[in-house]
């Protein structure tokens, strides 16, 4: 019990002198998460704000000044009044605008009518995300419009549209709020899989896991001699951008500490247990760094769900998410943020966690060797 | 069992066997090879290694010296038999051996961002020496490792040789009972080399501990007390040193030659020649083996040079290229048959390389420090030195890949820095790590480095085949670079280097990482070369090469440490208690300044008009 005391002391004090020394993987483990945060928080918005949009009314009649008003007064919208379909047509072909809205000269007559008076919409449909948002504004704004001029009883109301949008958590649909619980994820795959693979990469390359095999250290001591310090780099590193995240870009946090904690840990652990399990087989740095990448930070960006919802991808994509751990800990990390302590969704996704966990460490256990070949 | 077992002083087999610290019983290592049968590394080795003994494990690169090594310490498994240490098996038991033994691999198994202290408290923490012992442990190993003053350092920053005696010192923390070391001396000075041999006798003798380890170089098996020499997985032979060289009795000459003759000439003449196993250039003289104990041979292959035969003390050496099988390949080199690499044009006391107070900061570190001398035609030019001695920034500098910080550096007239392809395409450059495209095949490498100076057509097509003739390298030709074994990639890159008939010839440690053969081969090319005209500027780190240069410059730390001709460099320590110095005496006694300085500013002064005289 001694000796095995006294081979972790000895192990994690080098791991630790060594995370110190050397900058880079300080920069991998702190710096980097910061660049993320920061790019994501205010580089990245996926909002649409003051969206050039070009509005064509053949219709003169009060009720439709009214709803170009309105289009007017919205946030989202920079208005381009137009003459006629023609010049709004060479509007949106040079890109000056990304929508034409246009109300047909009987706008006005048929809304007093009683029917349904048509808005069309026509979107510039290359930037799809930026399509569908755009969308949605509007039929915010007209709907917003339509059920408004029903309370106030006036003249030609009509049936309400029933197509009403209400967003739950995320009141403001800021999409900030969405993106850097997500990114935490990200954040804590980048130390779990990337550094873990790189540093033990360069051990082999350096020469010192050969000396190391040849003491009498334990196979669990080398596994435990990385999983420690680089679970407690990641956690803080989880710590950071939760700082940041609450303080900095003034994202709510609704959860628990302790329910943060208890999750994070067990998605952290599953990371590393694939990040050892990777550099149980791979011995050069480059291999490490672009083997990391494509299996362990590319599907937990794209197959997480963090920039795409995953319920709108073909079924095969689906599937293979399950396998992805950073899925789970994005709705853990979504809901902790947004919602709460919800444990009906907390508990199945932290219990998917732990068995990742269990199943990658002990594969890396069973991996890693005190010889050279496999 | 072993081909050749020359004398088993070790006392019966059983008895050796109850004394054997380490033992293997008919191992074989196999390594699979994808598509292909497989390798086999180590064929049926049976050996025995000694308590209180240094074992000495000598062969080429490739032998299997690595390999065995590695099973013994338990990181590789035989494919078939078995290996025990201190009575324990190297695979059941190899976690029980790994407490009890200490191992430095050859990378030295240092961490870089750890301090020499800190790196010590790590393996005895891994190995668990009690903490009361550790002072005391740490005190005796720095100061036989002479490590003190530098614990805080961190083990990046130390040099070469420091970081293999910080190996050392963290594989003896424990006071293992079986040392294994894997070629702990490769790539380090002289001197370095003569301070590890001494701790390792100190612990031998201190400690009665056994030492299995293996090397390349030749000179260091005679500093074991048994030795065993792996030949390409085979165990060719073993004993004590002497029993090797008694067996080379009346088998060594030296060939001196007369004031006229060079002893290149000579030894050029020899190589190859009917009945001679060997022929190196020592100490200004033609060291020869021959097959048998007659003269006849080598005074017919001599016929015509004025020399002298002398016989000489056999060493290891020369009974270790006896035992080798010549049926190789070796030295099969063109000599000055045909069309040669470059043209000899004007006369041989021109100046092609010429440099004046050369001086290189980086930062303000001092990596080269007012270097001055030329170079002349046809001559073959050293650069000595221990590794950080400034030989490659010297390079980098002559071929214009770095800028000098002051001084003047003129190669064929020019500054490559600031002239452009011409003068450049009139030389060749060998970097020290060969620089080949390991995905292309040799044809594609050759034929890469022919259009990037400009060759074409038939004239491309040309050259290509005369390196594939002059470098024996057809049975490679659509082999992918890195596959080639490390004589055939030394081989391909002068092949490229020489493809556009270059007359001035860079090479940069270009021998570093090559097995004797290897090494023999090459110098023999150069001095064919040399011998066609073409001027020749080379480092090394290999003392004894200087021997093949015609003239060398000693460096140490960035400074001139000597300048002539061998003979001259080794006179400067010559003493009446070291009538015949070689030149590792002579490097270790510049370096350690025991050589009067004055004697060598005289000597360098002299050297210039010497060697100027000498070549015309």
């Amino acid at each position: 019990m001694i000796l095995f005391l006294m081979r972790m002391r000895g192990i994690l004090k080098k791991e630790a002198l060594q995370i110190l020394r050397d900058p880079s993987s300080i920069a991998l483990a702190l710096v980097m998460p910061l660049l993320l945060l920061f790019i994501f928080g205010y580089g990245v918005n996926l909002d649409a704000e003051h969206v050039p949009i070009a509005i064509v009314s053949d219709d003169r009649g009060e009720m439709a000044q009214d709803l170009i008003a309105r289009f007017e007064l919205s946030p989202h919208f920079e208005l381009y009044q137009v003459k006629n379909e023609l010049e709004a047509e060479s509007l949106i072909l040079s890109r000056d605008v990304d929508a034409i809205v246009r109300l047909q000269d009987d706008f006005s007559s048929q809304l007093l009518r009683g029917e349904q008076a048509p808005v069309q919409l026509i979107v510039n449909g290359i930037d799809a995300n930026r399509a569908r948002l755009i969308q949605g504004y509007v039929r915010n704004i007209v709907s917003n419009w339509s059920r408004m001029r029903q309370e106030r009883g006036e003249a030609g109301a009509g049936p309400p549209v029933s197509v009403s949008q209400r967003i739950w958590f995320n009141e403001g649909a800021e999409s900030r709020n969405f993106m850097i619980p997500g990114l935490i994820t990200l954040i804590m795959t980048l130390i779990g899989i990337l550094l873990t693979a790189l540093v033990i990469a360069r051990e082999w390359e350096r020469g010192t896991m050969e000396a190391m095999l040849v003491t009498p250290l334990r196979r669990v001591d080398i596994l435990l001699g990385k999983i420690i310090p680089y679970y407690i780099l990641g956690m803080l590193g989880m710590g950071m951008s939760v700082v940041v995240a609450v303080t900095v870009f003034q994202v709510p946090f609704r959860g628990s500490i302790t329910a943060l904690l208890l999750l994070s840990s067990l998605f952290m652990l599953a990371s590393l247990g694939f990040g050892l399990l990777l550099s149980a087989a791979i011995r050069i740095q480059f291999v490490a760094a672009q083997i990391s990448i494509v299996a362990g930070f590319l599907p937990a960006f794209f197959l997480s769900g963090l920039i795409f919802d995953l319920d709108s991808t073909p079924p095969v994509i689906q599937i293979v998410s399950h396998i992805v751990p950073a899925k789970y800990f994005v709705t853990i990390s979504h809901t902790l943020f947004m919602a709460g302590d919800i444990w009906s969704v907390l508990l199945p996704n932290g219990l998917v966690l732990a068995a990742m966990a269990v199943i990658f460490l002990g594969l890396a256990y069973r991996k890693i060797s005190k010889r050279l070949e496999g | 069992m072993t081909d050749a077992q020359i004398n088993d002083d070790q006392g019966t087999k059983a008895d050796a066997q109850e004394q054997a610290i380490l033992s293997a019983e008919c191992v074989c290592k196999e390594f699979a090879v994808k598509g292909k049968p497989p390798v086999q590394a180590l064929q049926d080795i049976s050996l025995h290694a000694l308590k209180g003994r240094v074992t000495g494990l000598v062969g080429a690169d490739g032998a299997g010296k690595t390999t065995l090594i590695r099973i013994a310490a338990g990181l590789l498994v035989p494919t078939s038999g078995r290996v025990t240490l201190l009575g324990l098996d190297s695979v059941a038991d190899s976690l029980e051996i790994q407490s009890r033994i200490g191992y430095m691999p050859q990378k030295f198994g240092l961490y870089q961002d750890l301090t020499v202290i800190e790196n010590m408290e790590l393996y005895a923490d891994l190995q668990g020496v009690p903490g009361a012992e550790r002072a005391h442990r740490y005190d005796r190993l720095l100061s036989m490792t002479d490590l003190a003053k530098y614990t805080k350092r961190r083990a990046g920053a130390l040099s070469g040789g420091m970081k293999q005696k910080l190996g050392l010192a963290c594989a003896l923390i424990k006071s293992p009972e079986l040392l294994l070391l894997d070629e702990p001396t490769v790539g380090v000075d002289p001197i370095s080399r003569r301070e590890l041999w001494k701790i390792v006798y100190e612990l031998v003798e201190q400690d009665n501990i056994g030492v299995f380890v293996s090397t390349a170089y030749l000179d260091e098996a005679e500093r074991c007390s048994y030795v065993l020499v792996l030949h390409q997985g085979k165990l060719l032979a073993e004993g004590n040193p002497e029993s090797f060289t008694g067996r080379m009795k009346d088998r060594v000459s030296l060939v001196v030659p007369a004031q006229a003759d060079r002893p290149r000439q000579i030894y050029t003449r020899l190589v190859g020649s009917r009945g001679i196993v060997d022929a190196t250039i020592r100490s200004g003289r033609v060291r020869v083996v021959r097959e048998d104990t007659s003269e006849t041979q080598l005074a017919a292959a001599l016929d015509g040079m004025h020399a002298k035969i002398e016989p000489a003390e056999p060493n290891f050496e020369d009974a270790f290229m006896a035992l080798i099988p010549q049926t190789e390949g070796h030295f099969q080199v063109g000599r000055g048959e045909g069309e040669g690499a470059g043209k000899m044009q004007g006369s041989n006391d021109d100046i092609v390389v010429n440099t004046r107070e050369l001086c290189k900061l980086f930062g303000d570190f001092q990596a080269v420090k007012k270097l001055s001398f030329s170079v002349n035609r046809g001559e073959i030019f050293g650069l000595l030195g221990p590794n950080g001695a400034g030989k490659s920034t010297t390079f980098r500098m002559l071929c214009g890949l770095l800028p000098a910080t002051s001084g003047e550096i003129s190669v064929a007239g020019h500054n490559l820095l600031r002239s452009g392809a011409k003068a450049r395409a009139r030389l060749g450059y060998m970097a020290q790590q060969f620089s080949l495209y390991g995905q292309l095949s040799t044809l594609e490498n050759l034929s890469f480095f022919g259009k990037v100076y400009g060759l074409s057509g038939k004239r491309l097509k040309q050259r290509i085949n005369w390196a594939f003739d002059e470098f024996g390298l057809g049975q490679w030709r659509d082999k992918a670079a890195f596959a080639l074994p490390g004589g055939y990639k030394q081989r391909l890159a002068m092949a490229a280097a020489l493809l556009h008939e270059p007359d001035i010839l860079f090479l940069d440690e270009p021998t570093s990482g090559v097995d004797p053969f290897a090494r023999r081969e090459f110098w023999l090319r150069i001095n064919s070369f040399a011998e066609q005209g073409v001027t020749v500027v080379v480092t090394t780190h290999f003392m004894e090469e200087a021997e093949y240069c015609d003239r060398m410059l000693i460096m140490s730390q960035g400074e001139t440490l000597a300048m002539g001709t061998p003979a001259e460099i080794r006179d400067l320590v010559r003493s009446p208690q070291n009538p015949r110095p070689t030149m590792d005496d002579a490097f270790i006694g510049l370096a350690e300044g025991t050589v009067d300085k004055a004697s060598i500013a005289a000597g360098t002064a002299g050297n210039e008009e010497m060697a100027q005289g000498d070549l015309s």
